[in-house]
């Protein structure tokens, strides 16, 4: 039994952690959302020279061969800045399906720039009224010649508007399967948004795209089992980060009960916050249980039911957890936690997404339930 | 990170596995897993099973009779009883009473009380509570006063778990009643509950179960060599003890079991024709006390890691595994209850219905499990605790 990090993963999150604090306040995070790229190359630079773009990639293709516990303390420091660079986007989804369904060619076109930070990928796989399920469906790419010509539209593509390449999943007479989509390919066009909780997204149309036949990542047709791998990958980076950005507003809070005076007293004194600051401490706790288990239970690769059941468990817990503390994070700050000026109505807007992206709690009952 | 248990560990895991399959005496076993309750025999005969194996202390120093296991092993040990539905014996002896007398006794009393402790021989239960101090322990009335040789106890004490089968109990009594802070002038004493002038009266739960009790005490006359600590420093005593209360493991063992149970009955009743484990609103409620009780699990046992590692107490952490191993519990009896629907309805012990005599249990054991969030420092206690200790509030 060990849960400590090891001494590599912890310096890796200290001194991402040191620079985010530095370079990355609370302030300077507002400039950058507010830029028109609405993402630091700076940042990026620094992230890569750090390594995290290239430690879960394998070392054949430029990476470090690491997985999502390697990755996991440094998602955390980025929930606490609420970072917006996709990190988790690229190197948790996009380049996961290149490293785990690339040919050599593939992976050597793209994962070397990938870890060297110099390549940012997306992957485009949502669909138009259709929740969170992870096949094409609307999206289809026919045989032209001996290449594909692709149609169809994705939505809240995160990290679309800065990746150069697309990861897009479309059906083919075959099935659910993967292209490399370059983002400037003539037919792709892009329409650009902030998320709400100011990241870069974009719904993506792409009408009449033709590819080569390099264009085809993997198999043809029965793809959805790789999707769901990395799908599952991310969200456990997912449930890292959330744990970062729970500690943020449950630390914010604390202050908060620390300082704030109301009655001539810190209102910390009320016994009716001190509990329900407690419970968003414990929620936060359990969290963190559920988020080292899908974490290690990714990484242990295997047995794909097993790797669901602790994945969907983990969710479910993490969204409960994450709208628990956001929303009790903003009541125990009264009408300032509204406020775009502190913080935490920016943790609550993370939380918020973070509680429903790949999948909420409903849809992880009933992928948990149906595993039997 | 490495979630599971050394292979030496997951060994001991399994040799106390094996112990329990053929040391556990089947109709206590089937009492417990059936939520029954268990008479003054049943301890007594699975105290001295454990004693003769030389497991009924584990956690007591080698000299008096403890295994010398780590943190991890007893926590195993614990889970292990739990999943085997073998009755953990009741704290007050081995863990209460006999933390206090390793801590604070004379050489005189270690020995006298102990050995006997160990053995099985004394069955020891709490004077704690009283009708007027609850949570706020320190306000007891409970009068004892010092005439030469003896105290002469006054008053009377509350919720005696088990206050039935005691013969001893150790009480908090004020000595003092002229110091200002309520928290001074208490002592701690050990009574002889054969002692003249002690009643026991039953307190019924709504489950109809004979567990807590009132005890009275008249003029009972208790030997001053049975002061433990000094007179008027008895909180110093409580507060150390409070500590050991909550030193549970959250019940993670036991929990699992009756996860079972409940699953096996949601599997069994039907709703419009269909296994009612297959409704989607059941099912959810099901699946999160599953994952709350995962997440326990994990939490624990990162809580273990950090104590190996640390060398230190769990402190206030031990509270969380308190409210979160209570709340969990009550859960599952509350599901089991709500999965029998009407069948709900008949009281335990109706002879010849249709009820399955183990379904007619179901509702008195949620009745039951209120106590839970109730008992050893209530929920809302522990909150207190992790405020203060944990948050700085």
């Amino acid at each position: 039994m060990n849960f400590e990090y090891t001494e590599e993963q912890q310096q890796l999150a200290d001194s991402l952690r040191k620079f985010l604090t530095n370079e990355y306040d609370f302030e300077a995070r507002k400039k950058i959302v507010a830029s028109d790229a609405g993402a630091s190359d700076a940042v990026w630079a620094t992230l890569a020279e750090m390594g995290l773009t290239a430690l879960a990639l394998p070392e054949a293709d430029g990476g470090f061969g690491g997985g999502a516990v390697d990755l996991m303390a440094a998602m955390e420091a980025c929930g606490e800045a609420l970072v917006v660079e996709p990190l988790l986007d690229v190197v948790g989804l996009a380049a996961r399906l290149v490293a785990r369904a690339g040919s050599a060619e593939q992976r050597a076109a793209l994962l070397p720039g990938v870890a060297d930070g110099s390549v940012r990928l997306a992957f485009a796989y949502l669909e138009l009224g259709r929740r969170y399920e992870l096949d094409a469906q609307s999206t289809r790419a026919r045989v032209a010649g001996d290449g594909w010509v692709l149609d169809g539209e994705k939505v809240v593509v995160v990290g679309a508007p800065s990746a150069r390449t697309l990861v897009v999943s479309a059906r083919t007479h075959k099935g659910t399967s993967l292209f490399l989509v370059d983002r400037d390919a003539p037919g792709v066009a892009l329409n650009p948004y902030r998320t709400v909780d100011g990241q870069r997204a974009a719904d993506v149309r792409f009408t009449g795209v033709v590819l080569g036949a390099g264009a085809l990542l993997g198999p043809d047709g029965g793809a959805l089992p790789i999707v769901e791998e990395a799908v599952d990958f991310a969200t456990a980076l997912l449930c890292a980060d959330a744990i970062g950005t729970m500690k943020s507003a449950n630390d914010a809070t604390l202050e908060y009960l620390k300082t704030r005076k109301q009655f001539g007293v810190n209102i910390g004194s009320f016994q009716a916050l001190q509990h329900r600051m407690v419970d968003m401490y414990v929620v936060c706790e359990q969290a963190r249980s559920m988020a080292i288990l899908a974490a290690a239970r990714v990484d242990a690769g295997g047995d794909a039911t097993e790797r669901k059941r602790a994945v969907s468990a983990a969710k479910i817990k993490i969204a409960d957890a994450a709208r628990q503390v956001s929303q009790e994070s903003v009541q125990l700050h009264g009408g300032m936690g509204m406020t775009e000026e502190l913080k935490v109505s920016h943790s609550f807007r993370r939380l918020t997404t973070i509680a429903q992206r790949f999948g909420d709690a409903d849809h992880h009952l009933e992928r948990y339930a149906a595993l039997g | 990170m490495d979630l599971s248990y050394s292979p030496e560990e997951l060994a001991f895991r399994d040799e106390v596995r094996g112990w329990l399959a053929a040391n556990l005496p089947k109709d206590i076993r089937d009492k417990v897993v059936g939520y029954q309750h268990l008479s003054r025999d049943d301890y007594i005969r699975w105290h001295k099973i454990l004693a003769a194996k030389g497991w009924s202390v584990p956690h007591w120093p080698a000299e008096w009779g403890g295994t010398g296991w780590d943190v991890t092993r007893r926590y195993i040990f614990n889970e292990e009883f739990g999943l085997a539905g073998a009755p953990a014996l009741p704290a007050f002896g081995p863990n209460m009473c006999a933390s206090v007398l390793l801590r604070f006794g004379t050489p005189a009393q270690k020995e006298r009380f102990l050995p006997r402790i160990r053995d099985g021989e004394d069955f020891w239960v709490q004077g704690y509570s009283e009708p007027g101090s609850g949570s706020d322990l320190a306000s007891l009335k409970t009068r004892a006063e010092r005439r030469g040789d003896h105290y002469l106890v006054n008053g009377q004490k509350i919720w005696t778990t088990l206050g039935q089968y005691g013969d001893w109990i150790f009480c908090l009594v004020r000595t003092d009643p002229t110091l200002a802070k309520k928290q001074e002038g208490i002592s701690f004493l050990l009574i002889d509950m054969k002692t003249p002038g002690i009643t026991v009266r039953p307190l019924i739960l709504m489950d109809g179960g004979h567990e807590v009790n009132e005890v009275f005490f008249d003029d009972v006359k208790v030997p001053a060599e049975n002061l433990v600590f000094e007179e008027n420093k008895g909180w110093t005593v409580a507060k150390y003890l409070l500590g050991h209360e909550r030193l549970g493991s959250g019940n993670v063992g036991a929990s699992k079991r009756e996860l079972k149970a409940l699953r096996a009955i949601a599997a069994r009743e039907t709703k419009n024709g269909r296994p009612l484990i297959e409704d989607p609103r059941f099912r959810d409620r099901l699946t999160r006390v599953e994952i709350e009780l995962q997440a326990l699990e994990l939490t624990a046992m990162r809580m273990l890691d950090h104590m190996r590692r640390s060398g230190q107490p769990p402190g206030a952490d031990a509270s969380m595994l308190k409210l979160k191993g209570s709340e969990i519990t009550q859960s599952i009896t509350e599901l089991m209850m709500q999965a029998l629907g009407p069948l709900a309805q008949p009281f335990a012990g109706v002879a010849g219905g249709s009820v399955d005599p183990f379904d007619s249990r179901l509702s008195p054991r949620y009745f039951n499990n209120r106590k839970t969030t109730i008992y050893a420092g209530s929920n809302e206690i522990q909150r207190n605790i992790i405020a203060k200790m944990t948050l700085g509030l």
